[in-house]
């Protein structure tokens, strides 16, 4: 058996330990919002939160996660209202969206770590996820946003 | 030259306007127009977490099959347009809206399955606002006029009292919302007739056209429940992965040994799948009772073939040789219609000629969601198709070939698209899970391709060669111009019956030579496009976003700005003096009004925004332009494009560091929206120029993942200004002009730079380098 909690919620899974993390995650626990893109960690559209690391879960086997704590973007906010999603929707960022779950994980995770990020910090971090729509620019945006955003409301809270 | 109204099926003669089907004022009752057993699960409105639309409360009026009003006053939009990141059913929704005088928080939107009464299906070509204008707003004018004639005879006023606006309908001091006039009964109808005479709002009058608003399905795509294709589910399904062919064509399977496989856990079987319809010869399919237990199997079973050596053997080389012969052979291609096409005599008596040539490389869609399709066989005997897919009227006798059974017999329920890009337009990928379920008793089959797999068969852009000349006569005048184009021909792979006739009688794909038949005044023009049949046996070519005014476009805004050069000509000041907006170039009402005057408005426009000709630049760094039309000459979307680049003499690494697109699109619907797609194809046009692009290899592609392919990713994206052109013509298409000029603005940018032409894409920084040592 495989266990670990995610989203808050304790799993068990009876699946091949060497099951990508993934498609544990599509389909033995069934939250779809973990996209599957290349396979090979390239592209960033399976980026769940590993014990607060962004981790790409296509290639991290569930024998690696026993007993971690998982964050897919189902669970990044119960109402769906993280700052880094309110401002996603506030710049109209996604086209597609097949990608966007993944670059608000990445993204959250990265204001997380560096509260003041610089552009050149943000294609740093943010280069790995793939966007086909091209809406780089407007993530880069967003993401200085919502880093101001969070950055008043910690000072504010 | 690609006039979709040209590309209709023949029982709608109005074509690409739909008219005719789409005022088949319907009365129908609830649940009777769906081919599901369950009506909701038929359909997908993005909006909603759980993707069901809303369904009709306290009764329901529908002047016409694309929306229906209920009794608590909302409005539900039919789209049959699929979504796959343009925001369509927002933009849809609002030009409906506006005419109808709804308000726009009472409106919703439903995405439907394909049901024959919706007519031809299809999303590509830049074409869906374009074609919806005339007819959504004309369905929008029938339930006004509806609205306010109900509310006329319930209060015994003159219906020319009556206003209809934001969701109310007043006549002096009385006010009532829809759902109040549709709840006391509304029942008429109106003839095709009736309808094409009903009045429009003059443009002032539009409240929703052109402002801002949020698109329905962004809210859904920033918390993960947006349902697409991949996550399609049914109870007992089984999980299916592919095995492919070494060749796209003419390999068969000779065995097949699982013994490796049955050790995964959840592994089923392997099926050789027997397709009548041509679509996935030699496929294998490994079912399990997962997806990864599919695809760890797919990568144990041995699957023995025999092989289509000659397939095997063709690589990008011998597809760009037979390019070359192609163009290089006069009497081969088709003529398409430009005029004065007899240039021999002036080329003859030329006082001075300039000829260029102009290659494209391989590209692949990757739309980031892997092709996939859930197909199984219902309680009702009728098969369905969840997935994702942008030509629903295309596939759907392919996949009634391969099953065997008649047209009402398969209906598909569209799903949110991960990607289409033009991708989906084929959706020969429903096909082998179609007949892995058939193979199965119609047992719910979900199948996902491997990464890998969907670039291997994908439909590739075709590599690609452009051949122009142009004639000055001894004042350097240019006095007759020639373009030869030679490429693999989607349409005449997928839809022979859509190709129209040139000149000269032969058949040509429109998709495949749209862009050479330009707004520029030359003299004699001959035009002519030739396919490519070695692609065509090697590969099955695709429409890439933008299609040929992708490729084509670099070589004609490439030879522009180097006849211009040749001639000592500044290249703006050459461009606007051929845009004389004369003769076939003149433009015509409703979609070309202005014709190339609006072209070289655009292009002035883009000259001036980035500052093109200023002398204070740093060293190796300058600006580029070029100009298009968009997608075809009969939905012209004027765009005009800027680049400025910095080359680095050392490493060959092109710097784009602005760009600046200006376009006239006519009328602006959705303006966030429109932005969007400009940005997001310009983006695309800086991918295919500098960082994408593979090649043939054994008759596959062979840069399958992004390990080894490499699409523009962020920290290469410029920043870029756009800018649209005030307007209230007719809007034209978005999703792809952005695409055309980007690549031939770098390409100049880079001559101007440095001085080196670079003549194929994409433009490596090796083939700077080598361009540069050349020149000394």
């Amino acid at each position: 058996m495989i266990e670990f909690k995610i989203n808050g919620r304790a799993v068990s899974l009876d699946i091949d330990p060497e099951t990508p993390l993934m498609w544990a995650i599509r389909d033995d626990i069934g939250l779809t919002g973990t996209k599957y893109g290349c396979g090979i960690g390239l592209c960033g559209a399976c980026t769940v939160h590993v014990g607060g690391r962004p981790t790409r879960s296509c290639i991290t086997p569930v024998k690696d996660v026993i007993g971690a704590e998982i964050t897919t973007i189902e669970g990044l906010s119960p109402t769906g209202e993280h700052p880094v999603q309110k401002v996603w929707r506030d710049l109209q960022v996604p086209q597609c969206g097949y990608c966007q779950s993944g670059q608000i994980m990445t993204a959250a995770a990265l204001i997380k770590d560096i509260p003041e990020p610089t552009d050149a910090d943000i294609d740093a971090v943010m280069t790995g996820n793939v966007c086909r729509c091209m809406t780089y620019n407007r993530i880069r945006d967003a993401v200085r946003t919502a880093a101001a955003a969070m950055k008043e409301e910690a000072t504010n809270g | 030259m690609a006039d979709p109204r040209s590309l209709m099926p023949k029982r709608a003669p109005d074509g690409a306007r739909l008219s005719r089907r789409g005022f088949l004022v319907s009365m129908c009752a609830a649940g009777a127009v769906f081919g599901f057993p369950k009506a909701p699960l038929a359909a997908m409105d993005p909006g909603a977490a759980d993707g069901l639309p809303i369904e009709a409360a306290g009764g329901k009026f529908e002047p016409a099959i694309w929306y229906w009003i209920d009794g608590e006053g909302r409005v539900n939009v039919n789209i049959i347009r699929a979504e796959m990141g343009q925001h369509v059913g927002t933009a849809i929704a609002r030009i409906l809206a506006d005419e109808l005088g709804a308000a726009w928080e009472d409106v919703h939107i439903t995405h439907v399955d394909t049901d024959p009464k919706w007519g031809l299906m299809v999303t590509g070509g830049s074409w869906s606002v374009w074609q919806s204008w005339p007819l959504y707003r004309q369905a929008g004018a029938a339930g006004r006029v509806a609205l306010a004639q109900k509310a006329a005879e319930l209060w015994g006023v003159d219906v020319a009292a009556v206003t209809v606006e934001n969701g109310e309908v007043r006549a002096g001091a009385r006010v009532a919302g829809f759902g109040e006039l549709v709840r006391a009964g509304i029942t008429q109808s109106f003839t095709e007739e009736e309808l094409k005479a009903l009045p429009l709002k003059a443009h002032a009058e539009l409240k929703l056209i052109g402002k801002e608003l949020a698109a329905l399905d962004i809210r859904a795509k920033t918390t993960g429940e947006t349902i697409y294709g991949i996550d399609a589910k049914i109870e007992g399904m089984v999980h299916a992965t592919p095995i492919l062919p070494p060749t796209r064509y003419g390999s068969t399977i000779t065995a097949i040994d699982d013994s490796a496989a049955k050790a995964v856990k959840g592994y089923l079987e392997t099926l050789a799948l027997d397709d009548p319809s041509g679509t996935a010869p030699g496929w294998a399919m490994v079912i399990a009772e997962s997806q990864w237990a599919a695809m760890k199997a797919a990568g144990l079973v041995k699957v023995s073939y025999a092989l289509n050596e000659a397939a095997a053997g063709v690589d990008e080389a011998a597809i760009q040789a037979e390019n070359l012969r192609l163009v290089e052979d006069e009497a081969a291609g088709a003529l398409l219609e430009s005029g004065n096409s007899d240039v021999a005599p002036v080329f003859a008596g030329a006082a001075d000629t300039f000829e260029a040539s102009y290659t494209t490389q391989t590209v692949l869609h990757f739309q980031l969601e892997p092709l996939n399709a859930l197909v199984f066989l219902g309680e009702d005997g009728v098969w369905q198709v969840h997935t994702g897919n942008q030509w629903q009227s295309l596939c759907l006798p392919w996949i009634q070939t391969a099953l065997g059974v008649a047209e009402d017999k398969v209906v598909m329920r569209s799903y949110m698209l991960g990607g289409g890009f033009g991708r989906r337009l084929n959706g020969d990928y429903i096909v082998p899970a179609a007949l892995a379920s058939k193979a199965l008793g119609g047992k719910p089959v979900k199948m996902v391709m491997r990464r890998e797999d969907d670039s291997a068969f994908d439909s590739v852009r075709s590599p690609s060669l452009s051949k122009l000349r142009m004639a000055f006569d001894g004042d350097k005048k240019v006095i007759a111009m020639e373009t030869a184009v030679a490429s693999g021909w989607p349409t005449k792979v997928m839809v022979p019956g859509f190709m129209p006739k040139g000149t000269n009688g032969e058949a040509y794909d429109p998709f495949a030579s749209d862009g050479a038949d330009h707004w520029y005044e030359t003299g004699a023009q001959r035009v002519r496009a030739i396919s490519n049949e070695l692609a065509e046996a090697t590969f099955r070519p695709g429409w890439l976003r933008s299609v040929s005014p992708g490729w084509i476009n670099f070589a004609v805004e490439s030879f522009m700005d180097e006849a211009a050069r040749h001639i000592g000509a500044d290249p703006l000041a050459f461009r606007l003096g051929q845009f004389t907006a004369e003769g076939r170039n003149a433009g015509s009402a409703p979609d070309a009004v202005g014709g190339a005057r609006r072209q070289a408005a655009v292009l002035a426009r883009v000259a001036e925004l980035s500052g093109y000709g200023k002398t204070d630049l740093p060293a190796d760094t300058a600006i580029g332009l070029a100009t298009t039309y968009g997608q075809s000459r009969s939905m012209p979307t004027w765009v005009g494009g800027a680049a400025q680049v910095r080359v680095d003499r050392a490493t060959g690494r092109v710097d784009l560091q602005k760009l600046w697109i200006v376009v006239d699109c006519g009328t602006v619907v959705d303006p966030n929206g429109a932005h969007a797609q400009v940005e997001g194809g310009a983006l695309w046009g800086v991918s295919m120029a500098l960082y994408e692009g593979t090649e043939f290899a054994q008759g596959l592609p062979r840069d399958r993942n992004l390990d080894d392919y490499t699409p523009l990713r962020m920290i290469d994206s410029p920043p870029i200004e756009i800018e649209f052109v005030p307007s209230t013509e007719v809007p034209t298409g978005l999703g792809e002009p952005g695409t055309t000029v980007v690549a031939p603005a770098i390409a100049n940018a880079i001559f101007a730079a440095v001085g080196v032409r670079m003549r194929h894409l994409p433009i490596t920084p090796a083939a700077v380098l080598a361009a540069l040592k050349a020149q000394g």
